[in-house]
């Protein structure tokens, strides 16, 4: 087919609200812009079970420590499925493991901040899962197709992660004070860098007109924030925790809840490297990768020798 | 890039219960069959979402283009005739 005519089958699914699949055509931009925020989505996954894989061996009970690892397993599962939508665009997983290794790719900013209590697991389960389903809902819309689909089975197990944290949190500000002080702490901590998930203002972001045109977006990260602190500011109250904007209050006349400035100028801090636990969490990942090459080799060579679909040397 | 080991990738299907057929899930890589197999239980099934999986190479699939997604379907397209809705009978006419 003419390339016009290629583009203008491509728009006319978009508009449609049908999904492009992997061998359609699509506009070269439209491939980049995709294999870049899928890409940055399933690092985040990974790169995130850090923060909560720390308190694994420390969690205060069974049931909490069983919770806990099968909420970091799903996250790990979220980071392969999203590979795998990666991967129908015509990228290699290893590729993208690559190029974060060389800081070429990014991940979400908030896993750069460290756990510094049992609190703190609590409090991302019910902010930072809770960012990441505003985020991820409208995605199982989004235009692409094997990304929309993993997004449906990523929205799934992501209820429940929020709820555990809800709940381990609520057991806190319930319990003695010096536990109610705890959940304060971790809120005071996550609060902002939950809000911040959800990307740079409508004004400073890159992507996002684009990504709203190609139907990859469905809304724009303020409107996703607005939502957010919508849905969580309610349940502050239920856990007798006060998040840490003092602008935060009811707006009868708008029908939402008015709130703070974000500090962009900490968020392009973190996002360019500064934050906290940058340099940590991109050492851990590598030498965690590295330490398995000889699993990888070792399962290869007992390929080559068993089975008839070999294995390549890259 | 350092020397690396490119596992292949591996397609995975999975019944999700009896009466069902096997649907398409997603891919995955593992060195050999069993290991995609033994994957996509741990990527897939953590919350009891199939009784069986399959796995097939990625490779191994032969795909009918988008490119000629009109021409190789259009054998189709003008047969209406192979739909009930194609004929007309009296309205009288019940249980037809
Ligand atoms: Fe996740
Ligand atoms: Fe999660």
């Amino acid at each position: 087919m003419d390339p016009v005519d290629l583009e203008v089958e491509f728009n006319g699914l978009v508009e449609a609200d049908q999904r492009i699949e992997p061998r359609d055509w699509m506009p070269d931009g439209y491939r980049r812009n995709l294999i870049r925020q899928i890409a940055q989505h399933a690092h985040s996954e990974i790169i995130g079970m850090q923060p909560e894989g720390n308190w694994i061996t420390r969690a205060p009970s069974l049931r909490r420590k069983a919770i806990l690892m099968a909420k970091v397993q799903d996250e790990a599962g979220h980071g392969l499925y999203l590979y795998c939508a990666a991967e129908t665009l015509g990228v290699d997983r290893a590729e993208l493991i690559d190029q974060l290794h060389a800081g070429r790719q990014k991940y979400s900013s908030v896993f750069n901040y460290p756990t510094l209590t049992w609190a703190d697991v609590g409090a991302i389960g019910w902010l930072v899962d809770g960012a990441a389903i505003t985020n991820q809902i409208p995605l199982c819309r989004c235009s692409y197709g094997p990304y929309a689909r993993a997004m449906v089975r990523v929205c799934k197990e992501e209820s429940f992660h929020q709820r555990q944290g809800f709940e381990s949190l609520y057991a806190l500000s319930h319990g003695t004070p010096e536990q109610h002080a705890m959940a304060q702490d971790a809120v005071d901590r996550w609060w902002w860098p939950s809000l911040m998930l959800l990307g740079p203002s409508d004004a400073e972001s890159t992507h996002t007109s684009q990504s709203m045109a190609w139907r990859i977006k469905r809304f724009t990260n303020d409107e996703l924030r607005q939502r957010f602190v919508d849905m969580v500011a309610p349940q502050a109250d239920v856990l007798e925790l006060t998040p840490p904007d003092p602008e935060l209050r009811w707006n009868e006349a708008r029908g939402h809840y008015d709130f703070g400035e974000c500090d962009w100028d900490e968020l392009r801090r973190v996002v360019g490297g500064d934050g906290p636990c940058n340099r940590q969490r991109l050492a851990h990942h590598v030498s965690a990768h590295e330490e398995g090459a000889w699993v990888r080799e070792a399962a290869a060579a007992y390929a080559a020798k068993h089975s008839a679909v070999g294995v390549v040397a890259a | 890039m350092s020397e690396q080991v490119r596992e292949p990738l591996w397609e995975v299907f999975i019944r999700s219960r009896r009466g069902l057929s096997h649907n398409h899930v997603g891919s995955l890589h593992a060195a050999d069959a069993q290991m995609a197999l033994r994957n996509a239980r741990d990527v897939f099934t953590r919350r009891m979402e199939g009784i069986s999986i399959w796995v097939v190479p990625s490779a191994s699939i032969t795909a009918s283009s988008p490119d000629e997604r009109d021409p190789f379907f259009e054998p189709a397209a003008d047969k209406a005739y192979r739909h009930p809705t194609f004929y007309d009978i009296p309205k009288e006419v019940k249980q037809l």
